[in-house]
């Protein structure tokens, strides 16, 4: 069976490794990905929404109706993990002791993590921010953000970082980003736009069209940090805690 | 900006062997917390390889979920189940 399973992927990997002759050289200004849209955002996007950051224009602008969708998946895995493993009254089967009770609060883990969560936060709402001018948005600082809780909660335990963010706030906050997403994007319909065209928001803000699209991304990058942030961490504490919500790791 | 990515063949040589071991060793290790730690390991390299591609995003992305998060779901699973694969 094994011998059987070698001969499967050595074939399948020799067949990969022939096809890949045929893909396009890496950055090739003539591939077919390269000469379709690529060129129209490269030439137009810094005067139609004076975003430096092409990446962040085109996930939050050009193609804002897959990140929104997007945001919507990652909603659902966190609702999907809390409907399944979520329980209050359960038999312990298994106990998860990873560290003896009584000797697990230590002093130098909780420490650093209170002098590294700060800043962790910090960078986070610097990476959401300035998502149009540098690397990340609202997705990577919204990780960020709920790898700090994490951390926390892996220094102290679990049950304390729930006293502080709420249980019920993981899901009502995750709704919420997703909401402020949609909500952007339907606000320009009744202001006259298309859907998610930011542009339209001009007229009520007072500011030029351009300048509207430009904001219009803050603010559905903010909706996406929100989602991820929350769901992330409740991900986190549905898995770790095997839906019990008590100790954690 | 220019980008000769043929100045950089050393970093590859240094990265494409690690990645094959790292990928081998989170699927041979008996124990789930080893890959899974092993696994965090791969996301990493996988992230410097993005960045030398200068898909500076992605990259960003798979330091964030990949290396960081993800490591952290897989460990907090890991504890819940049975640490040891069978095969």
């Amino acid at each position: 069976m094994k011998l059987l399973s070698l001969v499967i992927s050595l074939t399948l990997g020799y067949f990969l490794l022939v096809a890949t002759a045929d893909l396009p050289d890496w950055s090739d200004p003539e591939s077919p990905a390269s000469v379709h849209l690529s060129n129209y955002y490269i030439e137009n996007s810094m005067e139609q929404t004076s975003v430096p950051n092409l990446v962040t224009a085109v996930l939050a602008d050009y193609r804002g109706y897959d990140t929104m969708f997007e945001t919507i998946v990652v909603f659902c895995a966190g609702i999907t993990v809390l409907t399944i493993l979520r329980r209050t009254h359960r038999r312990k089967q298994k106990e998860v002791r990873p560290r003896p009770a009584g000797e697990g609060r230590d002093l130098i883990l909780i420490t650093a993590a209170r002098i590294i969560a700060p800043l962790m936060q910090i960078f986070a709402l610097y990476v959401i921010a300035h998502g149009h001018h540098s690397p990340g948005g609202g997705f990577q600082g919204g990780v960020i953000l709920g790898a700090s809780f994490i951390l926390l909660a892996l220094a102290y335990d679990l049950k304390t970082i729930l006293k502080r963010v709420k249980e019920r706030a993981l899901i009502i906050m995750g709704a919420v980003g997703v909401s402020l997403y949609m909500g952007i994007g339907f606000g320009a319909m009744l202001l006259g736009g298309n859907f998610l065209d930011y542009s339209a928001w001009s007229s009520l803000l007072g500011i030029s069209a351009v300048e509207a699209r430009s904001h219009g991304m803050l603010g559905v990058e903010i909706g996406v940090a929100l989602t991820v942030m929350y769901i992330i961490f409740s991900l986190y504490a549905d898995l770790s805690s095997g839906g019990e919500m008590d100790e954690g790791l | 900006m220019t980008w000769d990515a043929s100045l950089l063949w050393q970093f590859d040589l240094l990265l494409l062997p690690m990645l094959i071991i790292c990928a081998v060793a989170a699927l041979t290790f008996k124990d789930l917390i080893t890959s899974a730690v092993v696994f965090g390991a791969y996301s990493f390299l996988m992230c410097l390889l993005w960045t030398e591609m200068l898909a500076v995003d992605v990259a960003f992305t798979e330091a964030a979920v990949g290396s960081g998060v993800s490591t952290m779901l897989f460990l907090g699973t890991a504890l819940h189940i049975k640490r040891r694969a069978k095969d």
